[in-house]
């Protein structure tokens, strides 16, 4: 193997599969769009939604945090995902997590949160063109009609054998975000791929 | 598959949660304070409910959240769902059955069938019948002398080439292997399994008993019905004698599933299915149309009726935006919720030249909030003497032969009827130039049908029945006589006998989804009664035949369904039907009275007659359900599609009971069979289950590592070097880590982040040992049990700050320890404040051990102060290591001197790379889980679900040390006072050290008392759990479970290793440094 692809730092759980990733977007003329979005910031965040916390938090954020099962918030670059009555992933550019994290904390003050950095626990795979809610149908049993599950909606479920935290982005055309276990992120990469075949 | 709704995210798949057993069994208050039995009760009994239950369930693949649920335990009906911590609702009433068809004005249960032009017309080319049924092929369509000049929707231009038995023939596209070989005159295909007889094609359909067949290319596949193979170019196939062959190399298409969601499924696109497509089909609602065939029509393809309409409504479903129609596709399977698996064809039609890249089949796993089942109905037989002879066919399959696909299944027929409707099929066949000799009607007054019948010059023998056939590879003649009489015999010359003993509702599906059946006297079969789920069923499928009722109900139907989910249904266009004779009513027949001693044959596939069934009930067989295990009817490939309710009405005969009161056998999935490929999908090969890795393991795999499986990980077992057997590269491996340095990569371990006030009082109550007393900076290792004090996992806690610690788990339980941390929190400590949130992918971790550890880590970070005073056993620091930001904890699983570096995963690679430069003076050696096992054992460490199985206290481990006698209450505590837990015999891990040193005992290896064998049963004192090579100590040795181990140390027990008595002699489990002189370096 190639020591420059082994030594370059820091290293993506997909870097390995970029070059696959971006020919099936090539091949398949628009409809599949697959990559990796590495390094994203990401913070799980727990407190009680109905405690004072979660009006501080919101205020340091610029934004509330959804209340709504299975939505987003998004306020500039910063998306707020739910993931339980009482927990959220915030995701944001890389490079930011310390930043917001002890934004959040002094927000917070005494209340309790919890605020974990999970950035490198998940990575983000792009999903998007105008076979991806088709691509996705092969492994997400959850209904991805733009009624049942447009702009503003995300999903803990599962994709092929693998859990992953599903997101529709803003624009209907701009796709999914599938935020998947690192350590799954070659197998789920190898899934979409092999999916994708029909669509080259 | 269940619909769940979970109080957060609504509905989801059954397969996103966990069971969580009986919900409201609260942990006791003082445990302490219950005796044995009170605990025993409290830890093992639950309630076994039929009927209403309240449950707990974890959202696991989803928001994480536990929370209740009443369950019908008897239908899986889930009543209620409410947040864990809230009270049980009252118990919602079960949802009434609904009748599988709403009363439906102006219905009418009549005979189906249309009044065709009378006599026949159009000659029929070509040669005469060939009676000994095989035609050579040839060029050119003159070369298939059974093709009718015009009829059939059989693409004419497009020749296709194929192989039957060996002989070549030609057919077109639109043929399917059947139409094709009843084109060349060829309708013997198969040989009967049991008693060897020539089978005939007999229907047209999925139906078909006798026409099963083996593809040989392009790729082997067995048992399928001729009639429901498309023809393609190139297709060979053979006849086969009952059973197929499966292939011997790996299939290489492609197969896979997709999830499908809709506001109404129509199952079947007949005239029924269409009409209820139509009428939902531009209303907004979500609609999926599925049918088995190339094309839409269903019965009308067959009888050529209304096709103007069917290509009409076929174009207004394509075009509609919401609307998805799936041809070739077969809804096979009726689950839970309105969940309902297709198989779709999509490319099995093109033979060698489908595309790779597209599957062959493909799964759809439909979710619909409303079906509609227009599934039509089979013909049925009757059991008359040598009743399957090749040329025996269903009357309505061969107008369909005709009609869809230009292929005469005959030139001279006789027809035996029960009913009107082979009439039609009769005067149809006439028209298109068959000879209808004559039809023979069992009914004495057989009505309008039969008048018309003579009219067109056709003799009909009212109250006739036939009484035999002749003939070998096809049908020659057909005797009649009066019906139940052997007088006034008549006998025809004819190769083909049409048969029609009335009509089955295909009521499979109906049958899954969890309705009934009920006996129809004036169909005499069974027809859907109440259903269970949201389901409706039309047409045929539902017993009725009359045209015009038919498209009627579909068109209400579909409608109905839309509109009970808010969208607004059109009247869709249907088609007139013209006026009908007025309809005699049927005659059940079943058996055909007789004298012949031939065979009436009631299951053609698997050669069973009325006289097997006699013997059933003369056995004292009474249920239809036993005969056919006696039997065999209705157990073959075509799960007795045409003789499940002949068989039925034979055994009722035997018995002298009515068939009402007999019912049929059940039916369950698969509708037709379906292969385990395209049930495997996409998940096989290397996406057969998620393979996870950590983020060095492309490292690992450069460097000539094996792997071993732990769980779904893929974890390092050895690197062996130039030509090294696992042995020699185990104990190289041990030898440089005990005397030098070695590395590796321990990421896999479980790592979970407990933040909150509570956090610590949480770890108290988890783990057997005291973790609120453990200083910031500062690691214990420690042990958690299930309530019933046995060993569950185990690991380290590092105290991060006051109200912050990592715990880490071992790798195969990262998940179930942290679902286990959730059910205690949100289901009986909601007040903790308290969060755990799984890391284990966000550090990536490095085990540093061995005596020269200390220089490598000391030249890698600069700003730590390595010295043992400085940077005890079980402390951490926070550093750089590489330049990389690191924690770096004192932990040895070995005994060694040890450091494990965790970084982030993005670094792992560098940070690997830099200590593997770093390391390289002291010669230091990556070592992968073997040697890690091979270490840890030397010390007596115990790996959790390897030395241990769910029966395993930490007292017999020898860890009561790690059990504090100081907490008011942990989980498992109150069981450790349990008689059993206290039992001096209970099994205790102890060494084994075997006394010829190169004895090697292999795992699960059992150990006796006496150097002899008593007679059995042979008294058992426990069983080696871990065995290994030592490099350390020169020998073997092994880890066991041993009755009373800790009190026969130094006792000579005996290992029956194949035909010998190993002695081996009881030891510490500590074999290794038991003093401990190691690990500060």
């Amino acid at each position: 193997m190639a020591d420059t692809a082994l030594t370059s730092r820091p290293r993506s759980p997909l870097s390995r599969a970029a070059d696959r990733l971006a020919a099936a977007t090539r091949d398949s003329g628009g409809m599949i769009r697959l990559a990796e979005l590495p390094f994203l910031t990401q913070l799980d965040v727990r407190l009680d939604a109905k405690g004072a916390a979660a009006g501080a938090v919101g205020l340091a954020l610029g934004l509330q945090l959804p209340l709504e099962p299975d939505t987003v918030v998004r306020a500039g670059e910063l998306t707020a995902l739910w993931l339980g009555p009482d927990e959220w992933l915030l995701v944001g550019p890389p490079g930011g997590e310390r930043e917001l994290e002890s934004r959040i904390r002094e927000a917070a003050g005494e209340e309790p949160v919890s605020v974990t950095d999970v950035s490198a626990q998940r990575t983000t795979v792009l999903v998007a063109g105008g076979g991806a809610r088709d691509l996705l149908a092969h492994g997400c049993s959850l209904d991805l009609h733009p009624r049942a599950f447009g702009s503003g909606r995300c999903a803990q479920t599962t994709l092929g054998r693998t859990q992953v935290v599903l997101v529709a982005r803003e624009e209907p055309s701009a796709g999914f975000w599938v935020l998947v276990r690192s350590s799954f992120a070659a197998y789920l990469a190898d899934w979409l791929l092999d999916a994708a075949t029909e669509y080259l | 598959m269940l619909l769940i709704p979970c109080p957060w995210c609504g509905p989801r798949d059954e397969a996103e949660f966990h069971y969580g057993g009986q919900a409201h069994v609260a942990y006791p208050e003082t445990p302490s304070a219950l005796t044995d039995e009170e605990w025993a009760r409290y830890l093992f009994f639950r309630d076994n409910t039929k009927g209403p239950f309240a449950e707990r369930w974890s959202h696991a693949a989803g928001c994480r959240r536990w929370f209740n649920a009443v369950r019908d335990t008897s239908t899986n009906e889930i009543l209620s769902v409410y947040r864990s911590g809230e009270d049980r609702p009252a118990t919602p009433a079960p949802t009434p059955a609904p009748p599988a068809r709403p009363a439906f004005e102006g219905e009418a249960v009549r005979a189906a069938g249309e009044p065709a032009s009378a006599g026949p017309g159009s000659g029929v080319e070509g040669a005469e019948s060939r009676q000994d049924g095989t035609a050579r092929g040839g060029e050119g369509e003159t070369t298939q002398p059974f093709r009718h000049p015009t009829r059939g929707r059989i693409d004419r231009d497009t020749l296709l080439t194929f192989t039957f038995d060996g002989t070549q023939y030609q057919g077109h596209r639109g043929d399917t292997l059947a139409s094709a070989l009843l084109a060349n005159g060829v309708i013997h295909a198969g040989t009967s399994i049991k008693l060897g007889r020539p089978r005939g094609i007999f229907s047209a359909g999925v139906e078909e008993p006798n026409a099963v067949i083996q593809i040989e290319e392009p790729f082997p596949e067995p048992m399928l019905p001729a009639t429901t193979v498309e023809l393609y170019d190139g297709l060979v196939a053979t006849s086969l004698p009952g059973q197929g062959r499966l292939a011997t190399a790996p299939d290489p298409a492609r197969y896979d599933a997709v999830h499908a969601h809709c506001d109404l499924l129509v199952v079947g696109a007949g005239p029924a299915g269409l009409a209820a497509a139509a009428a939902a089909a531009n209303s907004g609602a979500r609609v999926i149309l599925a049918d088995d065939q190339p094309e839409l029509g269903g019965s009308l393809l067959g009888t050529a009726e209304h096709l103007d309409w069917v290509g009409e409504t076929a174009d207004l479903l394509d075009a509609a935006p919401e609307v998805r129609v799936l041809r070739r596709t077969t809804v096979f399977g009726y689950y839970d919720d309105n969940h309902l698996l297709a198989v779709e064809r999509r490319t099995n039609h093109l033979g060698g030249a489908a595309p790779a890249n597209v599957s062959r089949e493909r799964v759809w796993r439909i979710r619909a909030r409303r079906v509609v089942l227009a599934t039509g109905a089979h013909e049925r037989s009757l059991a008359f003497a040598d009743n399957d002879r090749p040329g025996v066919m269903l009357a309505s399959s061969a107008r369909t032969h005709v009609n869809r696909h230009g292929a005469l299944p005959g030139r001279h027929a006789v027809v035996l009827t029960t009913n009107d409707s082979a009439y039609a099929a009769a005067l149809d066949l006439a028209s298109a130039g068959l000879a209808v000799t004559a039809i023979v009607d069992t009914r004495p007054e057989p009505g309008e049908w039969a008048e018309r019948a003579t009219a067109a010059g056709i003799e009909v023998l009212a109250g006739h029945a036939v009484t035999g056939t002749e003939g070998g590879a096809r049908l020659t003649a057909v005797t009649v006589a009066p019906y139940g009489e052997s007088a006034g015999q008549r006998e025809f010359a004819a190769d083909l006998l049409l048969v029609s003993g009335g009509w089955n509702p295909v009521a499979h599906l109906f049958s899954q989804s969890g309705g009934t059946l009920r006996h129809d006297g004036t169909l005499g079969s069974f027809v859907p009664d109440t259903g269970r789920q949201a389901v409706e069923v039309v047409g045929s499928a539902s017993g009725v035949l009359d045209p015009a009722a038919v498209l009627a109900q579909g068109a209400a139907a579909g409608a109905r369904a839309i509109e009970a989910e808010g969208y607004t249904p059109e009247q869709p266009r249907l088609p007139a039907v013209a006026a009908q004779p007025r309809p005699a009513p049927a005659m059940h027949v079943y058996v055909v009275p007789g004298e012949s001693d031939a065979p009436r044959f009631v299951d053609l596939q698997r050669d069973v007659t009325v006289a097997d069934l006699a013997r059933a009930t003369g056995a004292g067989l009474r249920s239809v359900e036993h005969t056919k295990r006696y039997t065999t009817a209705g157990t073959a490939n075509d799960q007795g599609k045409t003789s499940g309710v002949l068989a039925s009405g034979a055994v009722a005969e035997l018995l002298g009971v009515d068939v009402s009161a007999l019912g049929t056998t059940t039916f369950r999935p698969p509708y037709t069979p379906v292969s385990f490929a395209a049930l495997a999908g996409r998940d096989r090969g290397l996406l057969s289950d998620p393979v996870r890795t950590t983020a060095l393991h492309e490292w690992h795999v450069g460097h000539g590592a094996l792997f071993e499986n732990v769980g779904q990980w893929k974890r390092p077992w050895y690197y062996p070097r130039g030509g090294e057997d696992m042995e020699a590269a185990v104990l190289r491996e041990c030898a440089a880590t005990r005397e030098g340095v070695g590395f590796m990569d321990a990421s896999t371990l479980g790592k979970i982040d407990v933040q909150g006030p509570d956090a610590a009082a949480f770890l108290d109550l988890l783990y057997t040992n005291m973790m609120s007393t453990l200083k910031v900076g500062m690691i214990r290792y420690g042990v958690m049990c299930r309530p019933d004090g046995m060993v569950f996992d185990d690991g380290t806690v590092i105290r991060v700050d006051r109200d912050r610690f990592l715990v880490t788990t071992t790798t195969g339980n990262a998940a179930a320890v942290l679902d286990w941390m959730e059910e205690w929190l949100q289901t009986e400590w909601p007040e903790l404040k308290v969060h755990c949130t799984s890391v284990t992918e966000q550090w990536a971790t490095v085990a540093l051990v061995g005596p020269r550890s200390r220089e490598v880590i000391g030249s890698l970070a600069p700003g730590l102060a390595v010295a043992n005073e400085d940077f005890p056993f079980m402390a951490w620091r926070e550093t750089t290591v590489a330049a990389i930001e690191a924690r770096v904890c004192r932990i040895s699983f070995s005994g060694e001197l040890a450091y494990e570096i965790n970084v982030s995963p993005w670094e792992a690679l560098t940070l690997w790379e830099a200590v593997y430069e770093a390391g390289a003076p002291y010669g230091i050696t990556p070592y992968g889980t073997e040697t890690m096992h091979v270490l840890r054992a030397e010390k007596g460490y115990p790996i959790i679900g390897q030395d241990t199985d769910g029966t395993v206290t930490p007292q017999d481990l020898g860890m009561g040390w790690a059990v504090s006698k100081k907490k008011p209450d942990f989980i498992g505590k109150r069981s450790f006072a349990r008689a059993d837990t206290v039992r001096p015999d209970r099994k205790h891990l102890v060494g084994l050290l075997p006394e010829d040193p190169a004895a090697f005992l292999p795992e699960g290896t059992h150990l006796v008392a006496g150097g002899e064998l008593p007679a059995p049963p042979v008294p058992m004192l426990g069983h080696v759990t871990s065995s290994y090579r030592s490099a350390a100590l020169g020998r073997t040795f092994a880890l066991a479970l041993v009755k009373g181990g800790r009190d026969r140390i130094g006792e000579r027990l005996y290992a029956p290793v194949g035909d010998r008595l190993v002695p081996v002699t009881v030891a510490s489990p500590v074999l290794y440094d038991p003093e401990g002189a190691r690990r500060d370096g």
